[in-house]
């Protein structure tokens, strides 16, 4: 900026800097407009870390559900049962042979077992005890039919067969067992997608009410901003810049938490893997890991915490700079 | 440069505490706006810095009509007026240099380019000393030329001063008048603010009297 120095009348206590050495150096302009400190980062980032984390857990435990009902369906879909009634008057050791006889003809099967009197005597050994004599119970007998791989036998024309050869011999495909998982996976994820819907209202709304916070304690210096000639969007971008931080950062630190805990799990699941307690837990969750994928999921909510984060605060901005002028 | 006609403002459903100004403002013009305390001196610089809207009248500035201007619309305009409060409003956790430097930063204009020309201003009020530190250690006068030197740094057609001797010793107030005399003659138009009759007699400018709600205008 060129100008002249002021007319001297009299001595002006800025008069001898020109000829005297700069004494301080200008320091870069480094300073945020909206100070760090009037934002209450600490609450809202551990408020976010906190959802994160729920959220992480939630899509984690729908993760483990789904593929433990995808692997218990996928292995009740590989065989079928047959059952095979005593009935009076008949030949139950006959009936179970014609059964075999017949299945093993069907189209798609790989493998027919028909489980012997012994293991049958196993099978109900827990709760009826050991040294039964079986051939005084009306005990059913049971085939277990293996499938090939991807055929679709019919079941339809297996049933007909049976029934109208041995009358006493019923097969269950497990279709009910196999619906049941189905409504309860469907029902898993609907139960996931609703917490998450909570838990990101509850971030927006958390998110919203500390922006109002900020932009009352930082109001005096929205209006110099306003002074000097900034716009609206220049303004909400100096707010905005310190929320999407806070939000990535308060992701961070829930979704961390969450790969970390999933990682030990994972970890605690190989390490007891061939105890009774590990093989309980492997039973009902798989190998208990939400694979690549899960990781993934959770590092994509890390980013959309924070993207709601920076969105749910510009919007908030926007609304008060329209209060403001 | 500004023109005001039969502008009225009221607050709220009072009367009206300024009526029927019509005057003009033009550029690399001096005047003092002056009358006495409560005669609405700072609700008329506020309507000419685009803070306060009138309830009535037509306001032009730079060839605008203010009323037709949309908010960015005004964000621009306001880049071609300074302001100095009585107050300062001087950025607390911000150093003088990032304070003077805060209109050419929300303009986008990168440091590196803007560096040695707020350096060359702080210098040139008297704050080269100053430059790295905060407002709340500076004294009242050194916080007021920080203030104009925000105020003149981005080179505004029009300087707005409220009262800005209102906070110093009178001596330093006729160093800061002729610290705006200078800025004058560098080509900006000054309207000053003030009920100090004797700083208005230290120059020889118009006068713009506000008295019972009207502006009475002494070339």
């Amino acid at each position: 900026m060129s100008m002249t120095r002021p007319a001297e009348t009299m001595a002006e206590p800025w008069d001898n800097l020109d000829a005297a050495p700069l004494r301080a150096r200008a320091p870069p302009a480094s300073a945020p407009i909206v100070p760090k400190d009037s934002i209450s980062g600490r609450s809202l980032a551990a408020v976010i870390a906190i959802m994160t984390f729920l959220a992480a857990l939630t899509t984690g435990a729908v993760m483990l559900v789904v593929s433990a009902a995808s692997d218990w369906q996928s292995d009740v879909s590989r065989e079928v049962t047959i059952q095979v009634r005593p009935v009076a008057g008949r030949d139950l050791e006959a009936d179970v042979r014609k059964a075999v006889e017949i299945t093993r003809a069907a189209p798609g099967i790989a493998e027919v077992q028909a489980y012997t009197k012994e293991e049958s005597a196993r099978l109900i050994e827990p709760w009826l005890g050991a040294g039964l004599a079986l051939d005084d119970l009306p005990i059913p007998r049971l085939i277990v039919v293996k499938l090939i791989p991807g055929a679709r036998p019919d079941f339809t024309a297996l049933r007909k067969t049976l029934g109208a050869q041995v009358a006493a011999a019923s097969l269950d495909d497990h279709r009910h067992w196999i619906e049941r998982m189905r409504t309860m996976a469907g029902t898993a994820i609907a139960a996931g997608l609703g917490v998450l819907v909570l838990v990101l209202a509850v971030t927006v709304l958390s998110v919203t009410f500390a922006t109002r916070g900020a932009m009352a304690a930082n109001r005096p210096i929205v209006e110099v901003l306003h002074y000097v000639g900034a716009t609206d969007r220049f303004i909400s971008s100096q707010f905005q810049h310190h929320f999407l931080l806070l939000g990535f950062k308060g992701g961070a630190i829930g979704g961390g938490a969450a790969i970390v805990l999933f990682g030990a799990l994972e970890a605690a699941n190989t390490w007891l893997a061939g105890t009774p307690g590990g093989d309980e837990v492997a039973a009902l969750f798989g190998t208990f890991t939400i694979g690549v994928s899960g990781y993934f999921a959770i590092l994509g909510q890390i980013v959309l915490m924070a993207v709601v984060t920076a969105f749910a605060s510009r919007r908030t901005v926007n609304h008060t700079l329209e209060t403001i002028d | 440069m500004i023109r005001f006609e039969n502008v009225g403002l009221r607050y709220g459903l009072g009367s009206e505490v300024l009526r029927d100004l019509t005057f003009d403002i033009n550029a690399r013009s001096f005047q003092f706006l002056t009358g006495p305390s409560g005669a609405g001196k700072t609700s008329l610089l506020r309507m000419m810095f685009l803070s306060l809207k009138p309830t009535r009248g037509l306001i032009n500035m730079f060839d605008e009509d203010i009323a037709t201007l949309t908010k960015d619309g005004r964000a621009t305009l306001r880049r071609r007026i300074g302001i100095v409060f009585q107050d300062f409003r001087l950025l607390d956790h911000m150093t003088t240099y990032e304070n003077v430097a805060l209109p050419l930063r929300v303009i986008g204009k990168e440091e590196s380019k803007y560096r040695a020309e707020v350096v060359e201003l702080l210098q040139w009020v008297g704050l080269g000393d100053c430059m790295g530190s905060l407002p709340p250690i500076l004294s009242g006068g050194e916080k007021q030329r920080a203030a104009i030197a925000r105020a003149v740094i981005a080179r505004p057609q029009l300087l707005l001063a409220d009262e800005p001797t209102g906070n110093v010793d009178p001596n330093l107030g006729q160093r800061l008048l002729r610290l705006f005399v200078e800025l004058n003659k560098a080509g900006t138009a000054v309207v000053i603010a003030t009920h100090d009759i004797a700083l208005m007699d230290e120059y020889d400018a118009r006068r713009l009297v506000l008295h019972e709600g009207r502006l009475h205008v002494y070339d």
